[in-house]
């Protein structure tokens, strides 16, 4: 008896909650991409597995000094960058119509790869000082 | 000291001579004209990554090295976007610095540059707890920043001094460099450079203020101008003391 209640309850709070979630949603984030055409994996792949691509490259990179790898144009942080950064700002963070930007935002995914690596394109030239 | 050095010396003998050994056999292989070829075409790092073979160093002629000149510094600081920092000068970033030398007896002084010595025993690697200081195959010693913890124990155990924390946020990094704040770093001998076989900025600045102190090289290739050099002129290790085998060797001091 109770069982059935319960099943009841959830019932109703399933059929409350649904329109709710369906009408009240972050809207997708529109992304212009600058450089359409072949990218290294289909979009939905890519969404789900860039950071295990950019893991295997990163370490590929650094530890072994593989360049220009299989992969290595599409795997590289700095080849997203030159695709993908926009045209008016030269950068992929900025705001949210941005590439990697509106993405993290959308699915809110801290965006940690930037406190090191640059997000423009275009090496900057003369950016140092005596130190 | 000296009683403490004894068993090290000793496992680190062995261990260099099974390393001499094996070097000497790629030696002999590298002798035949086709195997050759293949390696020098290695020396740029392509898909297959860096080998073992190259070992990068670096000459540096300090009866060439002008005092006051500080052009291998702000090359440095130029290629790898090394920015002064917010006020804090003790804190900046230092990957090369220029040190000025006098004998107190002869009045004799000498300029020279240091840095990171890339050692092929390097300190730094052996004190990392989490193996972000690691060697490269060719003799580059880097920091990975992605595994980085920022404990500085590298920094203490770094006779030359090298390397550097970065306690700000950086933004104006080059693209080719990345650096940022929490990790250690030091020179890279400039390693995306290198891979795309050209030279470290500093010796490149160094040609181009016509002094020409510095040259870079493989060691492990008789061929390459860097052995010629230190085969046929006498050059000293900065602390040989320590059987570090650093990879930059000094001329004149």
């Amino acid at each position: 008896m109770l069982r059935r209640i319960l099943n009841l309850v959830l019932l109703v709070l399933a059929a409350l909650a649904m329109p709710a979630h369906a009408g009240a949603g972050v809207p997708k984030p529109v992304l212009t991409i600058e450089n359409p055409g072949q990218c290294v994996a289909a979009p939905e792949v890519i969404r789900r597995t860039h950071m295990d691509l950019l893991k295997h490259q990163r370490d590929k990179t650094m530890h072994e000094g593989q360049r220009g790898a299989k992969g290595d144009k599409s795997a590289s942080l700095n080849a997203c960058i030159e695709c993908h950064a926009s045209k008016k700002t030269g950068s992929v963070l900025g705001s949210n119509e941005n590439f990697c930007q509106g993405c993290h935002a959308y699915v809110a995914v801290k965006l940690d790869c930037f406190e090191c690596h640059q997000a423009r394109t275009g090496l900057i030239k003369a950016a140092g000082a005596k130190p | 000291m000296s009683d403490l050095q004894k068993p090290e010396t000793g496992r680190r003998a062995f261990l260099g001579a099974t390393a001499a050994a094996t070097a000497a056999g790629l030696g002999f292989v590298a002798l035949a004209p086709g195997v050759q070829l293949i390696k020098f075409a290695a020396a740029k790092a392509g898909p297959e990554g860096v080998s073992g073979k190259v070992r990068w160093g670096m000459l540096i002629d300090t009866t060439r090295c002008a005092t006051g000149c500080t052009a291998c510094v702000s090359a440095c600081a130029t290629e790898n976007a090394i920015t002064p920092g917010s006020g804090r000068p003790g804190q900046s970033s230092q990957w090369i610095r220029k040190i000025e030398l006098k004998e107190q007896k002869s009045g004799r002084e000498v300029s020279l540059p240091m840095m990171c010595q890339h050692c092929a025993e390097p300190p730094c690697v052996d004190v990392c707890p989490t193996g972000a200081s690691f060697k490269r195959a060719d003799g580059i010693v880097l920091v990975d920043r992605h595994i980085c913890i920022g404990c500085r124990y590298c920094m203490m155990a770094c006779p030359y001094k090298a390397r550097s924390f970065v306690h700000e946020p950086l933004t104006e990094q080059n693209p080719q460099v990345p650096r940022g704040k929490g990790c250690v770093e030091s020179c890279t001998l400039c390693v995306h450079r290198v891979d795309k076989g050209e030279q470290p900025a500093c010796v490149e600045a160094c040609a181009k203020s016509e002094h020409e102190a510095m040259l870079f090289g493989d060691l492990n290739d008789p061929n390459s101008e860097i052995a010629k050099r230190i085969a046929a002129t006498p050059t000293s290790q900065v602390r040989a003391d320590l059987r570090l085998d650093p990879g930059v060797r000094y001329q004149g001091i």
